[in-house]
Order: structure tokens, then sequence, then C-alpha cells
């Protein structure tokens, strides 16, 4: 048993830079950095999100699945864009690209939207890179068309199944739904086949999260998602500040969870509460940050960037 | 039956698909952030051999392959069934054709293989990786020719032929990798 880290110590330093770099790049564009706690009363009611549930007494505490709900409270009381390095906790997650323990960088822009977030996540990653990079922009939509000839819009449930079939091997997609069907293409199709940084944004209502609809096409939600050679690095929203359409979307993933056989979450009515005091209109993004190095490194697996995986 | 979910899905682990046992080769994680996770697995058939690619829902249960790979000692074949003992409780096991497959080209009697059970009985045999065999069949050898590299085939007493040094005679003993089915050296009697 090596008592060693996993990563090199030329990453341990690279990561230190990028995080220097980080801090930097925030501080001069006029974000408080600020601290959440990693150990929360509740969580994520999200569907495909299992969070890590820790025995306290009579009500159990979780770690958190992403400090989001946390700095929309800060938003709310007014501290401005604000940015956090942290750490970050997913139940059952564990792969080349996965791992349950992760670091994020997450920050929120007052007064922007996610076009103009996708600029300045442009320009961190062009100031934090050693090499030259280029960004290519995509709908949700047209990634679908392009890469598959697939109009998301018009196919039925049973032909995306069959198209599935087609393309998965061993897949059994019978019982899959159209935003699974969607996942899957998506992850082991179309993925595999992208270059260089590439913004897919315009997400199907269905795969809002916490993101708000776009005012002029409301199949559509103001969401995106970096990739760079195909590994999903970020995502990203102009924020849903409406109370109300929060708390339905709460209310339905606990519903879709109960569906499901998953356990379902007490609705986080401090979030709420939040939301009800006003928030201003803002854009928010996190980035995996242990992803983030292994593209920069040039590197293949989660691996080589954890300190420890023991 | 027992059965296991697919965050324990591992290279190693023994399940059961279309009703035959399979060995995972591969496990590979996917999953968009806020999307479904998937498992994409490469597995073995272990009655057949054959490699094929499974893509599993997360979260999904397997059942369990009740195999297991035991240490067994060769003792004889009749022609139809190969015989092994497991050398702490003596009790034997026959294997079929199907289940030794290509594995009889290097059996040899009291060396120790690798027997996979299913269901108690015998799917598929691993031969030892190095085993040391009599030629029982070569062209004549050519003294004082050890160091120019030539080959030819020669047949060993197992019925395997392999391709041996230039100098080496009937009778002799070779150490082969049956791996690769190679010849690695002589052995000294």
């Amino acid at each position: 048993m090596s008592w060693q880290p996993r990563a090199s110590l030329n990453v341990i330093r690279e990561r230190a830079r990028v995080y220097r770099q980080i801090r930097a790049f925030f501080n001069t564009r006029g974000y408080l950095e600020v601290d959440t706690p990693l150990l929360m009363p509740t969580t994520s009611t999200e569907v495909n999100i299992a969070s890590i549930e820790i025995a306290h007494g009579s009500r159990p505490l979780y770690l958190q699945t992403s400090p989001e709900y946390a700095m929309k409270r800060l938003l709310a009381a007014g501290c401005g864009s604000i940015f956090q390095i942290c750490h970050a906790f997913r139940q059952g997650e564990s792969g080349r690209l996965h791992n349950m323990e992760f670091s994020l960088l997450e920050w929120y822009r007052v007064g922007y939207d996610y076009r103009l977030l996708m600029q300045e996540i442009e320009l961190l990653i062009t100031t934090l890179s050693l090499h030259h990079c280029s960004f290519g922009y995509v709908t949700y939509r047209q990634l679908f068309a392009q890469s598959m000839q697939l109009d998301i819009d018009r196919i039925s449930v049973e032909e995306l199944r069959r198209r599935c079939d087609d393309s998965v091997p061993g897949a059994d997609c019978a019982d899959l739904d159209r935003d699974q069907c969607l996942d899957l293409l998506l992850a082991t199709v179309i993925a595999p086949s992208m270059q260089d940084y590439l913004f897919v944004y315009d997400y199907p209502l269905s795969q809002a999260a916490l993101a708000r609809a776009r005012a002029d096409d409301n199949t559509v939600a103001e969401r995106f998602e970096l990739f760079h050679d195909g590994i999903e690095l970020a995502n990203g929203f102009s924020e849903l500040t409406d109370t109300a359409q929060q708390r339905l979307r709460f209310v339905n993933d606990n519903r879709d969870r109960r569906e499901r056989g998953l356990p379902q979450y007490e609705i986080d009515e401090r979030l709420l509460g939040a939301l009800e005091s006003g928030i201003e209109d803002c854009a928010g993004v996190a980035l995996g940050l242990d992803r983030l190095l292994l593209v920069l490194l040039g590197l293949d697996s989660i691996d080589e960037v954890l300190t420890f995986r023991d | 039956m027992a059965s296991y979910s697919t965050n324990e899905f591992r290279s190693g682990l023994k399940i059961m698909i279309d009703g035959d046992p399979c060995a995972i080769i591969e496990n590979e994680f996917v999953k968009p952030g806020k999307g479904q996770a998937f498992n994409r697995v490469r597995i073995r058939n272990l009655k057949t051999g054959r490699v094929l690619d499974k893509t599993f829902k997360s979260g999904e249960t397997v059942e369990a392959a009740d195999v297991v790979d035991t240490e067994m000692q060769y003792l004889y074949s009749d022609g139809e069934f190969w015989h092994f003992m497991d050398p702490q409780t003596y009790e034997q096991q026959a294997a079929d054709a199907n289940a030794v497959g290509d594995a009889y080209l290097w059996l040899k009697a009291q060396d120790n293989c690798e027997v996979t059970l299913y269901n108690g009985s015998p799917i598929g045999v691993t031969p030892p990786n190095f085993v040391e065999l009599e030629i029982t069949e070569t062209d004549p050898g050519l003294k004082g020719d050890t160091a120019q590299g030539g080959t030819k085939p020669a047949t060993l007493e197992t019925g395997a032929v392999v391709k041996v040094p230039l100098f080496l005679e009937i009778g002799e003993l070779v150490k082969v990798d049956t791996r690769s089915g190679e010849y690695m050296s002589r052995v000294k009697k």
C-alpha cells in the first residue's frame, strides 16, 4: 500500500499555479471570494444527482453536491458578484473522469446573462492555458442535428429509443425516457467526436435545472455546458430567480424521485426565502477544477490530477 | 441469488447476462453532469469466450454468476473427459471438450491448472503459464548449431507443435509459455 500522493509533484504545483491565477482573475474583476459550509441540512433534489448523507441524530446532514444554494443566499444578502473554490460530493460517481469528491470553481456575476458569462469563461481559460485555445458555440438542438441528423423537437420517443439501440452497442433502451435517451447519445456518441473547447447552449427546458427559460423561446433554457474534446468541464445558467417556478421544480423533482424509487428531500426553504426577498438578475457557473487541470496539462485520467485517491 | 449494483462493477466481476455467466473485462462510467449516469461494460461470455458490449443505467442491479476459479490438479483424459482433482478435498471434476477448449494442448498429468466452475461444473480450464513437456517427434538435431538461431517444428507429448531451436532432439524436455505457445528454454533432466 503506497503512502505517496497519486498526482505528481508537477501536477500539485500546477494546481497551485491555477488556483493562484483564478483568484487573481476574479479579484481584479471585482468579485468577492466566499466560503460556505460543506455540510448542510438540505440537499439538491435533482433526480440525477445523488447526495452523500451523514447520520446526525434524528435529522441527517448532507455533504454538499454543489455550493449553489448557499451562494444564492449570499447573492440575496447583497454580496454582489461572488466566487468560491471548494469541494463537492456526488454519491456513486467514480471512473476515469469522475470521483465522488471533486473540486469546483463556482461563480455568480450580477447583471450578466449566460451569453456574457460564456465570454468570461473563454477569457478565464485563455488566461490559465499554456497553449492557444479555440472556442466553438453550438446550440443543443444544432448539435444533435449536425452530429446525428436528429431533430430533437420532432423525433418521437420510440424513434429516439431506436436511434439509441442502433448507435450504442448493448443498450437496453426500452425503459429510457426522452431525456435519458438524449443523455445517452450525448455522452457516448456525440461527445467523443467533439474537438477543442465547445460551448453547447440552449438546453431543452426539461433539462433546465436552475436555469430560467429563454424569453423569446420558452422551449429552451438559458443553460450551457462547456466541453473540451468531449470532456464536460462546466455547467452554467442565467439564474432562475422566480420563487414560484423554483418551488414547482423542487416539487416536480421529488415527484420524479418518488416514481423512480429514489429518496426524496426536504425542499430548501431558506433558498426559497432568499429568492423571495429578491435576487438581482445574474448568471452563474460551476467549473470542475480537476477536469480543467487534466485538460490544461493534456492528461488522460482524473487519477493523474487528484492529489490522493486511496 | 446474489446480485451486484452497477457501482460494484469492476474488471473480473462475474455476472449473468442473457442466461450465461460472463466476466467484466472493462467498466466505464459515463454521466452528463445533470443527466442520467450509465455504465458501459465490455464482457466475456465464459461459456463461448465471445466478447460483447453492454450499457446499463447506473444503479441497476445484475444477477451474480456462481462462478469460481479453483486451483486443481490435472489427472488424465479418458478420450471424452479431462479429469481434475482438488488437492485439498480430493474431490474430482470431469471437464468436457467445450470446457477444456485449446487448453488440452498444455495439460500434463500432475500439473496444477485453474478450473473455472459454474454452478459447480467446469466451464473453463486455464493451464499454468509455463509447462515443461517432452519432445516426441522432430527432425534430427544439428550438432554444434547452438548459436545460429534457426528453428524447426517439434511435436510435444501432449500433441502441441512448437518451434524449437535446431539442436534439440527427441526425448528432450522444453519449457513453453502456454499463453503464446512459444518455446522458452531447454530443461535439463
